[in-house]
């Protein structure tokens, strides 16, 4: 963002950052920046509060009353993610003890994912596999989990990105259940500490990494500081 | 308990950056009379679109001003995503722009917005030499006057 700052500046565009790590702005020193201290993925702050995002912008826009630059300024207001609870979020109970237990979960789960969808308008899911494959990638991540490699186990694409497709059905669902907006994280933590699903992600990247595959296709299957 | 905003942030802040020599600054027509466009690296693109490569994929997308169906499509498992899935404007306020509009605070928003990658390579010459340039370029075409720049 700081580069690309620069880089319309140059051509005569007038730039405000939402600065989202700090010591980036500093070193990199584009003409305008707010740095805001809230979590990674939230750079407005808090969705569903209209008050609080018209507040950033209200302060990001009266940097450009200043005459010169660089000017970096802070957000008053520090958001922090850590210690958020995971989202309170009912899951279903098991109906067929046949299948693995992530699958049987996610088949279950379509339902709240088709409204959600629908009081959205949109989804996130479908940047390598669609709603109606999460179950079947579920079925081989369970295989990864318990020994088959990974290019064996009948993934359709690279398991980073089926991972995040599985995490956008979750987590918006998870959204739609839930009560009120989500906190930082929330819904991350809910997805890896108490889904089937997210469970079984989490030990196919484990099996993945004891296998020794490729460092990024297993270390990306989940933030950085999961293990 | 998992923190992975604060281990996100120092790692970052260990990475290589660009330097940019006299830097430009420029002063604007008042806010009230300007053309606000927003640029994300959030990876955002239309419903059914491609989206971007895994590895440093220097490309952007033009958004449609009335477009809501936006996927977000970026690779990075490191930031919370579930804002952005309950309410697009916490990422892209483009709602939040078109009441700034609506009530006057700001000319107009810009008929087109630009998505970007967050995840580049440490050069940045791809966006910095190339793309970066090529979406001025639009957004000067289009009448923009100032930028908005949304990070993920």
């Amino acid at each position: 963002m700081c580069t690309l700052a620069h880089v319309f500046e140059a051509a005569g565009l007038a730039t405000i950052v939402l600065s989202s790590i700090r010591p980036v702005a500093e070193k990199m020193r584009p003409p305008r920046a707010l740095h805001c201290e809230f979590p990674l993925g939230r750079p407005l702050g808090k969705p569903l509060d209209s008050a609080f995002q018209h507040d950033v912008l209200k302060r990001a826009f009266a940097l450009l009353d200043r005459s010169e630059g660089p000017v970096l300024e802070d957000h008053p207001e520090v958001i922090q993610s850590a210690g958020v609870e995971a989202l309170s979020c009912p899951l279903p109970p098991r109906h067929d003890p046949a299948l693995p237990a992530s699958v049987d979960e996610a088949q279950a789960l379509r339902p709240a994912y088709d409204r959600a969808v629908a009081a959205a308008g949109r989804t996130s899911v479908g940047r390598v596999i669609g709603p109606d494959l999460v179950p079947d990638a579920l079925a081989a991540m369970a295989r990864i989990a318990e020994g088959t490699a990974w290019n064996e186990a009948g993934l359709t694409a690279d398991p980073i990105q089926v991972v995040l497709d599985i995490r956008s059905y979750y987590e918006e669902l998870a959204v739609e259940l839930a009560d009120g907006p989500p906190g930082p994280w929330a819904a991350e933590r809910w997805f890896f500490d108490e889904t089937e699903a997210g469970k079984t992600v989490l030990a196919a990247r484990r099996a993945m990494k004891a296998a020794e595959a490729p460092f990024p296709l297993w270390f990306y299957m989940a933030p950085a500081t999961r293990s | 308990m998992n923190d992975n905003d604060t281990a996100m942030r120092a790692h970052a802040a260990t990475n290589p950056m660009p330097e940019f020599d006299d830097p430009a600054f420029v002063k604007p027509r008042p806010l009230s009379e300007a053309t606000v466009a927003i640029v994300t690296s959030a990876a955002l693109h239309t419903a059914g679109d491609t989206g971007w490569g895994p590895n440093a994929d220097p490309q952007f997308k033009v958004l449609d001003s009335a477009d809501r169906s936006l996927q977000l499509a970026h690779f990075s498992p490191n930031f919370d995503r579930a804002g952005y899935a309950a309410d697009m404007n916490v990422v892209y306020p483009i709602d939040r722009l078109n009441e700034l509009a609506a009530d006057g605070t700001i000319g107009a928003v810009a008929r087109h917005h630009y998505s970007f990658a967050g995840n580049q390579d440490e050069t940045v010459s791809g966006i910095r030499l190339d793309t970066g340039p090529r979406a001025a370029k639009l957004m000067i075409e289009d009448g923009v006057d100032i930028v908005l720049l949304t990070p993920v």
